[in-house]
């Protein structure tokens, strides 16, 4: 059953590299749409000041969010620690020391990566998680049903949780302002509110040709890597940087997309609902066979048979 | 049937000093459960943003599930191949994961965040096919069914014929019978229909319990994390199964004051290491063939976790029960049986929780006071409603002394 899957994983001692084997399936998830035609936003680290501009218009934008003044996003005290987003931010800025060269240092700006194939949408147990055809995760607080599945699946450890409300509890991440702005074709807040044009949005393809040019006009400002083009089947949000991005906290992922070790299992094992009704249609099998040998031999042996069932 | 094989209400006191412990246990439990319904999940748990899963679902709701497995492994093995000699274990088996099912519903009320919207996934536009978790619930929403029709012809059992409503109600005492006839003598001929979906329905979820956390192969240490997990989920519940029987019908008979009925448990441990086995097989042929045995002594949680949950706690008992000796000892299947117990315990716990790595964690996932109380207070409920249910309900095999 579980033997001939399609995709087999391989765990490397010591990198913890994940390697596949195999061919490499498109995921179900996909629906065979091609989803690298949605939008994306490049973020170009290099250019980061840490002015944490972007946490501000977030904060601003997303009324849902708890209310904070203006003057807490210019303390710059915060860098002394990495922080995550969490149930009051979608996004927040982090500086990097570069541990092999002291004095090196490098600002990200992190948020929800709206992969291409989104492990939370695929764990959403009610769909209250959902991928727009051009690229935004949203979220449905009136589905969820605070199971936070989501959470363990994302890779990148994005998804918040109000875990202090007692009623109405939701699960927080970056919206990509798909309801407030992009619907109403304006960019996301963040974008819009960089004065180092830190970021671009755009279509995610576009997104891709220009990173490569920039790559390939200053090879020395850059790491020769486009983060999230390809990363577990690619992102909407993708990162330039001059450091590793392991030094700026973005994991090393493979190729494959996480939705794609787990939906493979569930949709083989509920083929047209043939495997479950085989299991049935078997153990049916094998009780009717032992249940009339037992009748027979009762028969033969003159017995009565008193027992129930 | 001859009379040993009947089961019988238990003619015993209901109220013994060890009940009054347990329903202080379980009223710590209820304080608890309040607090947090009231309070919030902050409030009790040690949950954050790096574990969201924590000992409520590693226990109360996976290992919950795992140890119901008794239920369909018995009735797989009297009702689909027929081992009529194990017919007395069938109907605890069955109130044990009755009871198992429904305490991991309730048990589910107190972790899930929005938890009056625990029926969304049952509604159709809700419904999303590629969600593991969508499967389980329905699943386990179905098995729980199947598990109340099951113990339908039990309640028939004690009240045909004997129905005695008080007051007013006595008046439909008639009406009831007859409903409760029907019952009996309809579920009589497609019981069948039941068991086999009883046993369908326990695969697909034991395993997909497993598959949960294959979505984060990146989370998960990799001396957990396999596409496999379906597999180890499924077969450890299947191991685990008679072990349970084997521990209830101990604690039961020792409640009661009865011999344990080693004529059922020894042949019923007898099956273990063949179950086990097949268990411990595909485990370390998963960690030989995806090379992830390097880890083994590398001091992480995961690994220490699988030395004990693994080493001492599965392969010792698979060893024990291999034992001819310890097979008709009661001493002997009490101990191997616990081990194996708390083996699976600590397995689910670990894929769970404690192999779960998040990537930026801050700081290490532990269990609050609460969230023990909680887990605790529902095991105490689970074995209160058990006990009154098998001294209300023929249940147990009947008992000459107390005839």
């Amino acid at each position: 059953m579980a033997g001939n899957r399609r995709c087999f994983l391989k765990s490397v001692a010591g990198a913890g590299a994940l390697t596949i084997l195999g061919s490499r399936e498109e995921s179900r998830a996909s629906g065979g749409q091609d989803r690298t035609e949605g939008v994306g936003v490049l973020v170009d680290c290099t250019w980061c000041v840490g002015c944490r501009s972007c946490e501000k218009a977030c904060n601003a934008a997303n009324t849902d969010l708890p209310r904070r003044p203006p003057e807490v996003f210019e303390d710059e005290s915060v860098f002394e620690q990495k922080r995550r987003m969490d149930h009051g931010a979608y996004t927040v800025v982090n500086r990097h020391q570069d541990p092999d060269e002291p004095g090196k240092s490098s600002y990200a700006k992190i948020q929800c990566m709206h992969c291409l194939y989104p492990a939370c949408v695929s764990a959403c147990i009610v769909g209250a998680l959902t991928r727009e055809p051009n690229g935004p995760v949203i979220y449905d607080s009136a589905k969820c049903i605070g199971c936070r599945y989501c959470m363990a699946a994302c890779p990148f450890q994005v998804p918040a949780y109000e875990y202090s409300d007692t009623l109405t509890p939701e699960v927080r991440k970056c919206t990509f302002c798909f309801q407030t702005r992009l619907s109403q074709g304006e960019m996301p807040a963040c974008v819009q509110s960089c004065p180092m044009q830190v970021m671009t949005f755009g279509k995610r393809t576009e997104l891709i040709r220009l990173a490569r040019e920039k790559l390939r006009k200053h090879p020395d400002r850059y790491v020769p890597h486009v983060y999230g083009e390809t990363e577990l089947g690619g992102t909407a949000w993708m990162y330039l940087s001059g450091m590793s991005f392991e030094k700026l906290g973005l994991p090393k992922f493979g190729y494959h997309p996480v939705p794609g070790f787990t939906e493979p299992i569930q949709h083989a094992l509920f083929k047209w609902f043939l495997p479950p009704l085989a299991l049935y249609g078997t153990l049916g099998g094998i009780m009717w066979f032992l249940k009339s040998r037992e009748k027979r031999a009762k028969a033969e042996s003159g017995e009565e048979s008193t027992h129930e069932r | 049937m001859s009379a040993d094989e009947r089961a019988a209400p238990v003619a015993k006191r209901f109220f013994t000093p060890g009940m009054m412990v347990l329903i202080g246990i379980m009223l710590g439990g209820v304080g608890w459960g309040l607090y947090r319904m009231i309070f919030s999940l902050a409030s009790v748990t040690h949950l954050n943003d790096q574990y969201p899963m924590g000992l409520w679902i590693g226990v109360d709701v996976a290992t919950g599930v795992a140890l119901a497995a008794g239920g369909f492994t018995t009735s797989a093995l009297v009702y689909v191949l027929r081992r009529e000699h194990f017919h007395a274990v069938v109907r605890p088996a069955l109130l044990t994961a009755m009871l198992g099912y429904t305490f991991v519903g309730i048990g589910l009320l107190f972790d899930l965040g929005r938890w009056y919207n625990i029926w969304h996934p049952s509604m159709p536009w809700m419904w999303q096919g590629n969600s593991v978790l969508f499967e389980v619930g329905m699943c386990v929403m179905l098995y729980l069914t199947v598990l109340y029709i099951e113990f339908v012809p039990i309640v028939c059992e004690r009240f045909m014929g004997r129905v005695n409503l008080p007051g007013k109600l006595a008046r439909l005492n008639d009406l009831v019978d007859i409903v409760l006839r029907l019952a009996d003598h309809v579920l009589g001929k497609v019981m069948f229909i039941f068991i086999i979906a009883g046993v369908v329905l326990s695969c697909l979820h034991q395993s997909s319990l497993g598959t949960l956390m294959v979505i984060a192969p990146y989370k998960l240490h990799p001396l957990y994390w396999s596409p496999m997990l379906p597999l180890l989920f499924l077969t450890s519940a299947v191991a685990v199964g008679f072990p349970v029987v084997i521990l209830e019908s101990m604690l039961a008979g020792r409640a009661f004051d009865r011999k344990p009925e080693m004529r059922v448990l020894t042949p019923l441990a007898g099956m273990a290491p063949y179950l086990l086995g097949i268990y411990i097989a595909v485990k370390i042929g998963d960690m030989l063939y995806r090379g992830s045995y390097v880890f083994l002594f590398e001091g992480s949680p995961a690994s220490v976790m699988l030395w004990i949950e693994f080493g001492l706690l599965t392969i010792v008992p698979f060893f024990m029960f291999m034992s001819r000796d310890v097979r008709r000892s009661p001493l002997g299947l009490f101990i191997a049986a616990t081990m194996y117990i708390l083996g699976v315990l600590l397995n689910r716990c670990t894929v769970f929780f404690i192999a779960y790595r998040p990537p930026y964690a801050e700081r290490a996932y532990v269990p609050a006071i609460g969230e023990f109380a909680l887990t605790i207070g529902l095991v105490a409920t689970i074995v209160f409603v058990y006990r009154a249910l098998v001294t209300l309900l023929p249940v147990l095999p009947a008992h000459e002394s107390e005839a």
